[in-house]
């Protein structure tokens, strides 16, 4: 072994965005903050480029859905843990928003309108802090970011994994619907939160906060996938990817994989949370339901659609098949579960990039066919082209051991 | 300054450095330990062992894997360990590294640390670094980010989101991917490694960690003659620096590397010796012909 002194051209450690990236990051970043409220607000109503305001409010679920795929493929892409119980992490954002808006529209001295027909004299404990806009903020990351920590330490600790998480995540997502459904819980019971009037006094039914909280919520995804990137690519990220794919391994090497697990789990509860939150005011209801298993499914749906382990496939897989759903719903809605379940099949056989890396799927198809066709064509040419390719390979192992 | 106090100064030194000698050897005897604190988490070899089992039992569901195992190793020594299918040869490794839990017996790194009372990551932290059976690299991560994880630094959640590679810890890298003959596929991804490459990247993923005791299992399985050749040799630089055990079936690898072998059968130490010594011993002979 003689030390060399050369110097190898190690990696440098990737930038936050691409030149490309930032372009557009910034292109949607105006499109959401300026472009998208200008078409809806000032664009009369008869012109082309309106922007109605039931496509504003798609759009604007949209986004909040797309922040649920970004935390799914947190935990699920980059950590390979597969979370069927983002829901309840989604509706307890939007629980924590609701208490806020109900207590709002109740007014200062009364309690919600629920509680009176409960016959309830007073405000339940957890129900103290719902008074304050700036507590209702923290609580939105609080609540989810806690009970999913709880939950995560004792499965993580116990080394829960696979299939068997999973099931353990449904089984939580249905028994806190359960629990929410019962009036004595003070959640609304079976129909949860409604009737909202105001948010910081300002009427959530106006078309300024329609746009307002589209804004919102599309920042709040920007902001999201600007983390998250920052996060995946620095070390941290690597070490999800190493305990995703040999964890025993990331072990030997000095670290301890519960932290790692646990605080991504939380980082992605709390993401979910403030979707759930941004999710609320614009659709005017929180119930139960929000927490029904096959909501929390179809999320991972989103994810495995878009692409796992990468930032934008999740998006585009959140867009893609919401906006599909909204047409068929319309279209044929004794279908839409049909086809979801077919889509989830076709993409976990067919497509196990996802939509993300369907073009390079496609390039790398079509090469092998055209391979496949030449070589009966021209098999003494295929031959011959394979034992070039060899002696090609061999120096290229020579240049390695050099 | 004076004559005599220069010579005074070279005297004093010279006596230092006398002692500081007489220390290293062996064991230190009764001078071992004398004025140095025991360390949380560091090694103490001053008594001339690195790894220290002995009287070990293990059983899984009745079978007894390791039955009254004690063997020992000195720093900077290469010990092999060879034994038939079966005879707990893995088993000890998971032991030593925290995998396995014992039933009685005692297991120590130093004569200070008591690595029963350690998890997985905190034993590798210390300083044993291992290497599976099959190799286990990070398939999905390219040559770089295997080793970047796999530097001796500090392993929580805040320092990796903020991890920045100092000049030193390039320079360490740099050194590594050279001695494991990697230097050309950097960037590489390292599942599309050959199977003697990815022994080697996993070999450099322990380098990284600068660990005091490494442990191999079957570290040339599946290589090349000139892949098995260059180990040997990388195994001999390793030697002296680190303290190596190696489990092998190769019987002309570990003629080139070996100078004490340990034969291992039904989960204690059945012969100790050169591998001459070894080959030439009626048990050994008999439990490597008698099945």
């Amino acid at each position: 072994m003689t030390t060399q002194s050369i110097s190898i051209e190690l990696p440098k450690p990737a930038p936050l965005l691409s030149a490309k990236g930032w372009t557009a990051f910034l292109l949607a970043l105006t499109m959401v903050c300026a472009v998208a409220p200008a078409l809806n607000l000032w664009v009369p109503e008869d012109s082309a480029l309106h922007l109605s305001d039931y496509m504003l409010g798609l759009l604007g679920k949209f986004m909040c859905y797309a922040i649920c795929a970004l935390a799914i493929d947190l935990i699920w892409g980059y950590t390979g843990i597969l979370s069927l119980g983002h829901g309840l992490f989604f509706a307890l954002g939007g629980y924590v928003m609701g208490m806020y808006l109900m207590r709002e529209a109740a007014g200062p001295d009364a309690l919600p309108a629920f509680m009176g027909f409960l016959d309830w004299k007073e405000l339940p404990w957890h129900w103290a802090l719902s008074g304050s806009f700036a507590a209702t903020v923290l609580l939105v990351f609080l609540v989810p970011g806690l009970i999913g920590g709880l939950f995560g330490y004792f499965a993580f600790r116990s080394r829960i994994k696979g299939v068997y998480f999973s099931i353990i995540t449904q089984a939580l997502t249905y028994a806190a619907m359960l629990l929410f459904f019962r009036n004595e819980t003070g959640f609304g019971g079976n129909n949860g939160f409604t009737g909202f009037r105001t948010l910081l006094g300002y009427s959530v039914n106006s078309k300024a906060m329609h746009v307002l909280l589209f804004a919102l919520s599309g920042l709040a995804l920007l902001g999201c996938f600007l983390f998250s990137r920052w996060l995946m690519r620095s070390k941290y990220g690597r070490v999800l990817q190493a305990v995703r794919d040999a964890e025993s391994r990331t072990m030997f090497c000095g670290y301890n994989p519960l932290p790692y697990k646990l605080s991504i789990w939380v980082i992605s509860a709390m993401m979910c949370g403030l979707a759930g939150a941004l999710y609320v005011p614009q659709v005017g209801i929180i119930n139960p339901s929000e927490m029904s298993v096959g909501n929390s499914i179809e999320m991972a749906v989103w994810t495995a659609v878009g692409g796992r382990a990468s930032l934008v496939g999740p998006i585009i897989g959140a867009f893609a098949v919401n906006g599909g759903k909204s047409w068929l719903t319309v279209a044929a809605p004794e279908y839409w579960l049909y086809v979801l379940g077919a889509l989830f099949i076709v993409v976990t056989l067919f497509m196990p990039g996802g939509l993300i890396r369907l073009p390079q799927q496609l390039r790398q198809w079509r090469e092998k066919r055209k391979a496949q066709v030449k070589a009966p064509l021209n098999q003494a040419a295929a031959a011959g082209a394979k034992t070039t390719a060899e002696p090609a390979s061999a120096d290229a192992l020579e240049g390695v051991r050099a | 300054m004076t004559p005599d106090l220069m010579q005074e100064g070279e005297q004093r030194l010279a006596s230092y450095q006398q002692r500081e000698a007489a220390l290293r050897t062996e064991s230190g005897g009764r001078n071992a330990s004398l004025a140095r604190p025991v360390v949380a988490g560091e090694v103490d070899v001053t008594h001339g062992r690195i790894l220290y089992l002995e009287d070990v039992h293990v059983s899984f569901d009745g079978f007894k894997a390791i039955n009254g195992l004690s063997l020992d190793i000195a720093p900077g020594e290469l010990r092999c360990i060879i034994g038939p299918n079966g005879a707990g040869k893995t088993t000890m490794m998971d032991i030593i590294t925290g995998k396995t839990r014992l039933d009685s017996g005692t297991v120590f790194f130093g004569s200070t640390i008591d690595l029963l009372r350690y998890k997985e990551p905190e034993i590798a932290a210390m300083g044993i670094g291992r290497k599976f059976q099959k190799p286990t690299v990070f398939e999905q991560l390219s040559v770089f980010e295997n080793l970047e994880l796999a530097l001796k630094t500090h392993k929580g959640i805040a320092s990796s989101m903020l991890f920045k590679l100092s000049g030193a810890q390039k320079d360490r890298i740099a050194e590594v991917l050279h001695t494991i003959h990697l230097a050309g596929s950097v960037t590489r991804q390292a599942g599309l490694l050959s199977h003697g490459q990815k022994q080697w990247l996993e070999i450099g993923m322990l380098l990284v960690q600068e660990p005091k005791l490494l442990l191999l299992d079957e570290p040339v399985a599946g290589m090349t003659d000139e892949e098995t050749v260059r180990t040997a040799e990388l195994f001999l630089t390793l030697k002296g620096k680190h303290s190596l055990m190696v489990v092998e079936h190769d019987m002309s690898f570990i003629d080139t590397i070996s100078e004490k072998v340990t034969v291992l059968c039904d989960g204690s130490v059945l012969a100790e010796g050169t591998l001459a010594e070894v080959q030439a011993d009626e048990r050994v002979i008999e439990v490597y012909l008698g099945r």
